[in-house]
């Protein structure tokens, strides 16, 4: 087989060149902690909608700029999305919905908007 | 039942499928040694897919020596490298 005949996913990095790894520890962010704490409810027996493989697998197939442009939690935020939509628990229209009603009664401006998967 | 035990020689499956794969790029094709047994795990490849995952697959530390994980490797030759590999992803190595 060729080299460029062999598949090779944008996260199995193992070997290429990069840069230094920033080994500095900080501390995480309240939200990042809730998008810990959903993915685990969601693969908890009772729910087992999104359990470590899925949510990799959802993280491997969000393409690879997205991959690149998103941090480490907000990578698990988009897998989230992605998957409660597919599986009919949360729809995009009624997540994008219900942010729109919080930032309207919060009164929230320049909200910083990331990108998803399949845009926002 | 776990098909390799403890000092077997194996050969990692020289494979490229898409889809969620633990076998990291790097360690496909080469040869190492089963260093110990992990335990038997639900199949991360169906998993990931929503299926299963059943049967469970035993997983394997495999240890390879640095320099036939990487060409170009320079440090002792005595170093090695352990890698957790799937069963499904090994085979006997042909001596």
């Amino acid at each position: 087989m060729t080299e460029d005949a062999k598949h090779r996913g944008y996260h199995d990095i193992g070997g290429l060149e990069a840069e230094p790894i920033d080994q500095s520890e900080h501390v995480l962010e309240p939200w990042e902690k809730r998008v810990d704490a959903m993915r685990m409810l969601l693969g908890d027996n009772k729910r087992n909608i999104l359990r470590a493989d899925g949510l990799r697998h959802a993280i491997e197939t969000m393409g690879e700029d997205l991959y690149l442009e998103l941090s480490y939690y907000e990578r698990w935020m988009a897998a989230i999305m992605n998957v409660v939509d597919q599986r009919g628990v949360v729809t995009r229209d009624e997540l994008f919905e219900r942010m729109a009603e919080i930032e309207a009664r919060l009164d929230l401006q320049d909200v910083e908007r990331r990108p998803f998967p399949g845009g926002n | 039942m776990a098909r390799f035990g403890i000092g077997d020689k194996v050969c990692v499956e020289d494979t490229y499928p898409l889809g969620h794969i633990r076998t990291p790029f790097y360690i496909r094709g080469k040869h190492g040694v089963i260093a110990d047994f992990v335990g038997e795990y639900l199949n991360p490849e169906l998993a990931a897919k929503g299926e299963s995952g059943l049967p469970k697959q035993p997983l394997y530390r495999v240890r390879f020596n640095q320099a036939d994980a990487w060409p170009a490797y320079k440090g002792p030759s005595t170093d090695t490298l352990d890698v957790e590999i799937y069963e499904h992803w090994l085979a006997p190595a042909v001596e």
